[in-house]
């Protein structure tokens, strides 16, 4: 004899353009749901990979958020520098396997201008342990030379070769320029969707060499040193703003903190830069939280739409569920078919809905991440997701539910008494 | 235990926010294999009546017995399983799941009801062959059978309703204006095969209709009054 599920089976098949639809409505919702919240934590990391493999981020001693903010964001300015014997004492230490020098101040029509030397580019990581590229060009080996975030790059329409002069201070107004020694873009960085996009490179000599016949923040007036003879200076930087250190073993990267925070000759501090990132993070994250309060709004929306869809469905099947009652389908009978298909429903919708964003990262995935700097991986759902997952089917069979009960009421005094 | 079939005593039916009863029957008696047709104007509760017959309403007051039980007495679940046991439904139209064959259209009473199944084991080889031969005496030809429901006529559909109203021989057909969607000489076509087939599966039929041309064809007529919600026997039994 037939079971019940064939029968719901054929049911189902007999109105699949509806039950298409349905199923489609579910699959976006899901989408959408999952999707947010991909976005949601792949800013997050974004945010707090900003820099990644640094052990330790040493500045003049002032607040850690306020050392990551001028370090890593290039966002307001340094209070104090520390000296360039005490970044070489840094480097010279024994636990230390590298370090970054960096030197900020300038700006470059309101992008922010640094000042570092090679080891920026070899160990710099950012994101998942990855290392900066180049898009174009190479990185600077002569003093005039500069190498352009992309949006800076991007914004400003430059390319290898053009020249560029750089603005003493940080603010778009009253800047003065170093017009007498302009540079040339040598290298453009592929896009990483971290500060380093808006930030213009440059070498610590050249830093030292813009700013020869400067005085306390203005030209020297009578004094002007041509680019050419720059070279017969000491370019040798006398500070810098801040060292990011790489360490040869994770394990001493308290011990060193400590060092550093006790060095005797100048007041330093070391910071751990996801401690300090998360920290920030508690700040700046409140679009989390909207992003968070957007999902449940999505989920909410999707569920009355399958709702209301489910109970337009009925219409469809009252005849079909009067006859079914008059042949002997008990109520249980009626609500079990009901149910299962809204299970079914449910749970191939949602199904489809992940296979849908993983396949739209997989085509989208490396346009987002070029244009927006945001990684989305193609991964298996995380066990979070298998619950928020878990939590869609199930509320969407329990709205799928309401509908069987009113269904199973009204069913066979509708058959007997017919009004269309 | 009476040995009638149906058996209504003092009955007093009323919707919910109705003030006055739909339906007040005093005394109604049918015999097994009496064929009844009912007829009255709209509003004259004929649904009604029929809704008290199938267990689908119980009434205020008074008792409506089917084959000796008083099925205002049992639960709804009771009335679900003993309506699916002993009584076949054919509607006015739209008799037929859509998505299923002939056969398995007929069949469905037999999924649901182990009774109707075991009588309809007893009057064939299979369950199959006695769907077969009820769709044969029914004027459906073997062609028609494993085709969706939806390619048949109204006619065929309405017959098709019939075998399984009759399957597994229910103690008690109640066809409610199945031959109003047909022309008229499909009309008394398909109420000679009806009179025929309830003859031969033992069964009472009540048959509700508002055309009186189809009236004079059956031994006992009841008809429901406009006002007065009162039944008038052909014969008082």
């Amino acid at each position: 004899m037939m079971p019940l599920v064939r029968l719901a089976m054929l049911s189902a098949w007999n109105r699949r353009f509806t039950l298409g639809l349905m199923l489609i409505a579910v699959a976006l919702s899901t989408t959408l749901l999952l999707g947010i919240d991909r976005v949601r934590h792949e800013v997050r990391n974004g945010f707090t990979q900003s820099v990644s493999g640094t052990d330790l981020v040493v500045g003049a001693r002032t607040s850690p958020v306020q050392l990551m903010l001028y370090a890593i964001f290039r966002l307001g300015g340094a209070t104090n520098n520390i000296s360039w014997s005490s970044a070489q004492k840094l480097s010279s230490n024994p636990a230390v396997a590298w370090t970054i020098p960096l030197s900020l101040g300038d700006s470059h029509r309101g992008f922010p201008v640094l000042a570092t030397n090679d080891n920026y580019f070899k160990f710099f990581h950012y994101g998942d342990r990855r290392a900066l590229r180049f898009a174009e060009g190479r990185h600077f080996q002569t003093v005039f030379e500069t190498v352009l975030g992309s949006e800076v790059a991007e914004r400003l329409h430059y390319k290898i070769g053009d020249r560029i002069v750089l603005s003493h201070g940080t603010s778009e107004m009253n800047l003065s320029d170093h017009a007498d020694k302009p540079f040339t873009v040598i290298g453009i960085l592929a896009r990483t969707g971290t500060p380093v996009d808006k930030t213009a490179h440059i070498s610590l000599e050249a830093m030292e060499a813009i700013h020869l016949d400067w005085e306390g923040g203005a030209p020297l007036p009578g004094m002007t040193i041509p680019p050419e003879l720059v070279k017969k200076f000491d370019l040798t930087p006398k500070t810098v703003t801040a060292v990011l250190v790489g360490l040869k073993s994770r394990a001493g990267v308290f011990a060193l903190q400590r060092e550093i925070a006790n060095e005797k000759s100048e007041p330093l501090m070391a910071v751990l830069p996801g401690v300090a990132l998360d920290e920030l993070w508690q700040v700046v994250g409140i679009g989390e939280k909207a992003l968070l309060a957007v999902s449940a709004m999505v989920m909410a929306v999707g569920l009355a739409g399958l709702a209301s869809s489910i109970l337009a469905s009925l219409g469809e099947r009252r005849r079909e569920l009067a006859v079914l009652r008059s042949v002997g389908a008990r109520p249980a009978d009626i609500f079990f078919l009901l149910s299962i298909e809204g299970f079914f429903v449910m749970l191939t919708g949602v199904l489809l809905g992940v296979v849908l964003l993983t396949a739209s990262f997989f085509i989208f995935g490396p346009f987002l991440e070029t244009r927006f700097g945001v990684a989305f991986r193609v991964t298996l759902p995380t066990i979070a997701e298998f619950q928020s997952l878990l939590w869609i089917v199930g509320a969407g069979f329990a709205v799928s539910l309401l509908p069987g009960f009113r269904a199973y009421r009204v069913s066979l005094s509708d058959g007997l008494s017919p009004r269309i | 235990m009476s040995d009638a079939a149906i058996e209504i005593t003092d009955v007093s039916f009323s919707w919910p926010k109705h003030l006055s009863p739909t339906l007040e029957m005093q005394y109604f008696r049918a015999k097994p294999q009496d064929q009844v047709f009912v007829s009255g104007p709209s509003g004259s509760g004929k649904s009604t009546f029929l809704g008290l017959l199938a267990g689908i309403v119980v009434p205020q007051s008074g008792s409506v017995a089917i084959l000796g039980t008083a099925i205002q007495t049992l639960s709804v679940s009771e009335r679900d399983r003993f309506r699916v046991d002993h009584i076949g439904i054919i509607f006015q139209q739209f008799n037929l799941i859509p998505y299923l064959s002939i056969l398995e259209n007929v069949l469905l009473p037999c999924r649901f009801s182990f009774y109707r199944r075991e009588r309809a084991l007893s009057q064939g080889a299979s369950l199959q062959a006695a769907a077969e031969s009820l769709l044969n005496s029914l004027d459906l030809s073997p062609s028609l059978w494993s085709r969706p429901a939806t390619q048949l006529s109204i006619g065929q559909q309405q017959r098709v309703a019939a075998a399984r109203a009759l399957i597994g021989r229910p103690e008690i057909i109640i066809a409610d204006e199945p031959t109003s969607a047909l022309d008229a000489d499909r009309q008394q076509g398909f109420l000679d095969l009806m009179q025929r087939e309830c003859e031969q599966a033992r069964s009472t039929l009540i048959f509700v209709s508002h055309d009186q041309r189809l009236a004079a064809r059956f031994s006992r007529r009841i008809a429901l009054g406009e006002r007065e919600c009162a039944v008038i026997d052909s014969e008082q039994s």
